[in-house]
């Protein structure tokens, strides 16, 4: 219990005071984070929306990876990116290993599946006849794919969160290809891994009411965004 | 027996020995259709006689399999041009509203034509009153009752004032006061603008106060047509009088 209060303690300190390394860190958390999920939905979206829309042999097959994409570990994606952006790697040129760029690809990566998935069941959920209708009402095919879209807006929106919220919580990629190096590529999850570490728990602890903190409120704006929209 | 009426030598739309088949199955066989401008025009038949398969297909919604498709004399290129498929409108059995306001379900196929929200008030306002849901208009779509969606699902139709407007089933789902009101409506519409139609409809009062001339469908072919008025006279023992019969106790 000690420990607790403690921690809580220190957090609220730490929250208070304003601490520059703590700032610096959500900051970047944020940055990107937000920047790897805006690139998912970039690639996520349109291929959601070909997957569940276009007939084609291996379509179920793609689906099926896509799933599993979802599932997929960070550890298991910093793994593979590492091993692209090592220097020897084929990737190796870019030479952007151990750098928040790194941690955003990765986390692109981890985020793309979640944004593909929930993007193509929202877009099949929809009644092709009223998809017929689109298309009766004289639509071209960007105008087509427009209307559908805005038809599934809420549903696109839980993609954003859904994603948003799987790279923000995720630690091992992050260690993977940022390396947690302090005040460059040092983001909340992986702070918080280190201060544990080091038997510092009310930092982590105060890193950790950070990270939930920022999660709720990215996650409460969207919601929030969602449900007015919902009940115009 | 009079089947055939003499066909117009003004045709907006024709189509030549039509045949479609979906999944190795014949939906549509031979069939023989046109559409002279500012004719209404009744297609009815039994339950999957492919009504509403022909009604996709002539307006350019699927491909037929085989036959010959014109447009004011015109061979229809494919796949079909954007500006033709635009001076055509459906109305379909459900209303099949987006999820917006009335008014911008209204809006829609204009603003799809690249006319913007103020260019366009006006004649949505003006459709909305025609089919007495102006009051709604800034409803959302998807809290309407079924007759008034059915109303605005019209409305979205008729606001673009299209070459020709096809209705399939448009009546279905409204009770029998709001159905008369409608029919009333569509009548003084038809009279009033130069609309050509095509109207699909189980019940043979609608046909006969909207329409000139019926075409029947049984089994993917076009069985007869004529008069609405004309088609009464097979004989119970002939497959189309059979139909009617039937039809006029339902
Ligand atoms: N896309 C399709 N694929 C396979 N079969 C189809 C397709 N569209 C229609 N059919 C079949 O074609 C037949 C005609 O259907 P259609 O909907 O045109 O009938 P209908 O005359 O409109 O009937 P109803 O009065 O019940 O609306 C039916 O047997 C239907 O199952
Ligand atoms: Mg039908």
């Amino acid at each position: 219990m000690e420990l607790i209060w403690q921690g809580i303690t220190a957090a609220l300190k730490l929250l208070a005071t304003g601490d520059a390394e703590v700032i610096g860190i959500t900051l970047l958390t944020l940055q990107v984070s937000g920047t790897a999920t805006f690139i998912s939905l970039i690639l996520g979206i349109p291929l959601g929306t070909f997957l569940a829309l276009k007939q084609f042999p291996g379509r179920r097959f793609v689906l099926s990876l896509v799933n599993t994409g979802m599932g997929m570990p960070p550890v298991v994606v910093g793994l593979w990116v590492s091993i692209f952006l090592w220097r020897s790697g084929p990737l190796g040129f870019l030479n952007i290993m151990y750098t928040p760029t790194a941690i955003i690809m990765a986390q692109a990566i981890i985020a793309a599946p979640v944004v593909v998935a929930l993007t193509s069941a929202a877009i099949q959920q929809t009644d092709p006849k009223l998809r017929l209708q689109i298309r009766a009402l004289g639509a071209s095919n960007f105008q087509y794919l427009w209307l559908i879209m805005k038809e599934v807006r809420f549903s696109l929106l839980a993609a954003v969160i859904a994603g948003f919220g799987a790279v923000v919580s995720e630690v091992g990629a992050s260690m993977a290809v940022g390396g947690n190096i302090k005040g460059y590529s040092r983001v909340l999850t992986t702070a918080t891994v280190l201060e544990v570490s080091k038997g510092n728990f009310d930092i982590a602890i105060a890193l950790s009411i950070i990270l939930s903190l920022l999660a709720y409120l990215v996650t409460l704006a969207l919601t929030l965004f969602q449900q007015q929209r919902q009940g115009e | 027996m009079p089947t055939q009426i003499p066909i117009r030598s003004e045709t907006l739309l024709k189509a030549e020995n039509l045949s479609w088949v979906k999944k190795n199955k014949p939906i549509l066989q031979g069939i023989n259709f046109s559409l002279a401008p500012s004719e209404h025009v009744g297609l009815i038949g039994p339950n999957g006689s492919g009504k509403s398969s022909l009604l996709k297909i002539l307006s350019f919604l699927e491909t037929p399999t085989r036959g010959r498709l014109t447009f004011q004399g015109e061979n229809i290129p494919r796949p079909i041009p954007l500006e033709l498929r635009r001076k055509i409108a459906v109305v379909f059995q459900e209303p099949l509203l987006l999820d917006a306001s009335v008014q911008d379900n209204v809006a829609t196929g204009l603003k799809i034509r690249g006319l913007h929200r103020e260019a366009s008030r006006h004649r949505v306002q003006e459709w909305l009153e025609r089919f007495g849901i102006s009051h709604l208009s800034k409803q959302h779509a998807r809290s309407l009752s079924g007759g008034e969606a059915q109303r605005a699902s019209l409305a979205r139709a008729f606001v673009l004032e299209p070459d020709i407007i096809f209705l399939d089933e448009p009546f279905s789902a409204l009770d029998a006061p709001a159905k008369e009101a409608l029919v009333a409506d569509l009548a003084s519409i038809f009279a009033k603008t130069q609309t050509t139609a095509v109207l699909i409809s189980h019940d043979f009062n609608d046909i006969l106060r909207l329409t000139e001339r019926t075409v029947i469908l049984l089994d993917g072919k076009v069985a007869a047509e004529g008069s609405p008025s004309e088609l009464l006279h097979f004989p119970e023992s002939h497959p189309i009088g059979k139909f009617m019969a039937h039809w006029q106790k339902a």
